[in-house]
């Protein structure tokens, strides 16, 4: 194998240290003057495409992003990090709410036009938190499926993935073509120097839409009522078991 | 002053001052110090922004000037006096301070420059090209993010060492117009080659990061022995000759680390000096050395932290007889009896 082709997908979301703000329609949260970055995952997804061709495992790095007109910056920060090429599949109007399953759906259709032999991925949103979309494509594309990924080998066409599962870590081995989506203690992902940003600006990136790729996007979920978590009321301490008991009584929490 | 900077950021405002002391520093202070920090390059010094106050004198008398007017010239600015005399006329209980918006958007970069002169393009370039969104313009030499990244846990962002570093923080109310300037000032830089890298903050964690590289140097240098702090306003382009001349007057000073850094946009040097233990013949080396070498520059002996007890005795090296005895006239005439912060400002010796 001269060199894998590598297709990391990257989201423009708000970005981690934002203080968010429910929309007053409670539909949704502020996004309107507010700060938006790389998701942090997508950012290890990145880092590892490009250690990856660091180490010459890897030959060419294309990322793509599903997004508006703005999900660009987001495309050239990757480009700047050392991907190769880029393609923003711009969202038209009513097509933003963009749910895992459309974006699998997208992703797979990028990966029959591409023909990568990995695809990275960010385990989850940060705006979502859905954890679904490399689970669905790798369904989609029927291959093999590494997630939550904190380290990733290659050799002769098997990756061997360590899992950050609940119990602990768990290792497993895939074979290319796979889909694995990045943990944050994959890797650290590194700052894109000046330079880098300047010379990224010459990479190209792809632009094409949702009508180009001919995939219905369609949300299947429909959100009801976005709110903020109830207030956290102090606690009560008591000095010893007894009352402790009474109080749980009280409360009829105990019988 | 973190606590009034939530306050108001919940309103959409900001303080136009602002320390790595915020989460511990109160106003009333600030203000009886006239604190100076990251933000004076973009909004002045903390006394521009103070439209009114009271204060009691140590009579028992309220000077009351509290007003939100901007413009308010009506006899001697009486609360100006107050600013920075660091408790010495009398006690700040209340001020009405102007408060800028919270700008929307912000951008943070740091570039590695191989030497001062390069890190005053730098900057020259950074007033040129990002005009007025600059918001945060300070330098630091290679031996202070040597001590951060060793004592403080903080990597630097850039891959190789360099002599000197200028972090820029660009603060505007739209994105797409900081960007255009952005590219344009990274260009120049590069194109002047001012710079051999650089990185931009892409996420609020990695502009976190970068400052906190700067606001951590205080920190990393105390746990490394004794601190000998000088805080001084030169000349820009002789700012960083105070630090070289000072590292060769103790170059026999065995585990000495003499060191540079500060607000490069105020032209605000912190020159540093660590020893292991304190040793009173390096003081005697130091002092009063630095002070000479910054008033022959005619510069200030103390640019932002103030005179207090440790240098109330070095005045003269900034301001002459007549100054000091009109200071005294009206330290007399506030406080005859001598109550408030005996010993603190005015020379004693």
């Amino acid at each position: 194998m001269s060199g894998l082709r590598v297709l990391v997908g990257c989201k423009r979301v708000i970005d981690y240290a934002v203080k968010i703000r429910v929309r007053p329609d409670h539909l949704g949260v502020v996004t309107d003057g507010v700060k938006h970055s790389m998701n942090p995952f997508d950012e290890n997804a990145v880092e590892e495409a490009v250690r990856m061709k660091q180490k010459k495992v890897a030959k060419e790095i294309i990322v793509a992003s599903c997004g508006p007109t703005q999900s660009q910056e987001t495309i050239r920060t990757a480009l700047a990090m050392g991907a190769d090429r880029g393609i923003h599949v711009e969202l038209a109007k009513g097509e933003e709410d963009l749910q895992p399953l459309a974006v699998a759906k997208v992703f797979a259709k990028l990966v029959e036009k591409e023909k990568p032999d990995l695809v990275i991925l960010g385990k989850q949103a940060i705006d979502d938190d859905s954890n679904q979309t490399t689970q669905l494509l790798a369904g989609l594309l029927d291959w093999p499926q590494g997630t939550m990924a904190s380290v990733l080998e290659h050799s002769d066409g098997v990756l061997k993935i360590t899992r950050e599962i609940d119990g602990g870590l768990e290792d497993i081995s895939v074979k290319l073509p796979a889909v694995v989506s990045a943990d944050l203690r994959l890797n650290e992902p590194r700052y894109a120097t000046l330079p880098n940003i300047m010379k990224a600006k010459k990479k190209k990136i792809e632009k094409m839409s949702v009508a180009d790729i001919g995939v219905d996007v369609t949300p299947r979920l429909k959100v009801q009522n976005v709110v903020d978590p109830p207030v956290r009321e102090a606690g009560d301490k008591v000095p010893d078991v007894s009352v402790l008991i009474e109080k749980m009584k009280e409360k009829g929490h105990l019988k | 002053l973190q606590t009034l900077a939530d306050k108001v950021g919940e309103h959409g405002y900001t303080v136009p001052l602002d320390l790595g002391s915020r989460g511990s520093c109160f106003l009333g202070g600030n203000l009886a110090t006239h604190a100076g920090g990251l933000r004076v390059v973009r909004y002045g010094q903390l006394r521009a922004s103070v439209l009114g106050m009271r204060a009691v004198l140590p009579d028992g008398r309220i000077l009351d000037s509290r007003s939100t007017m901007r413009k308010d010239n009506t006899g001697y600015d009486l609360k100006q006096l107050f600013i920075g005399s660091e408790g010495t006329l009398g006690v700040i209980t209340d001020a009405c301070l102007l408060l800028p918006h919270t700008p929307l958007s912000v951008n943070t970069a740091l570039f590695g420059c191989p030497s001062f002169a390069n890190v005053v393009e730098c900057y020259r370039l950074a007033r040129q090209c990002l005009g007025e969104i600059v918001s945060a313009c300070e330098f630091m030499d290679s031996l202070c993010m040597t001590a951060v990244n060793e004592n403080m846990a903080l990597a630097s962002p850039l891959d190789d060492n360099h002599e000197f570093y200028f972090l820029v923080e660009a603060s505007g109310m739209n994105q797409d117009h900081d960007n255009e300037k952005l590219e344009m000032f990274v260009e120049r830089v590069f194109e002047v080659g001012c710079a051999d890298d650089g990185v931009m903050a892409t996420s609020r964690d990695q502009a976190t990061h970068m400052m906190g590289l700067r606001e951590n140097i205080a920190p990393a240098l105390k746990s490394l022995g004794f601190n000998y702090k000088y805080d001084v306003s030169l000349p820009i382009r002789d700012m960083y000759s105070l630090v070289e001349k000072t590292r060769v007057l103790l170059k026999n000073v065995e585990g000495s680390l003499t060191l540079g850094y500060g607000h490069v946009g105020d032209n605000n040097l912190h020159l540093n000096i660590v020893t292991p233990h304190y040793q009173a013949q390096v003081l005697e080396l130091i002092e009063p050395f630095v002070y000479e070498e910054v008033s022959r520059l005619k510069g200030s002996i103390s640019a932002e932290h103030g005179l207090g007890l440790k240098k109330a005795n070095y005045l003269k090296y900034s301001k002459d007889t007549d100054l000091i005895e009109t200071m005294r006239t009206l330290k007399d005439l506030f406080d005859p009896n001598g109550i408030m912060n005996p010993y603190k400002l005015l020379p004693w010796k």
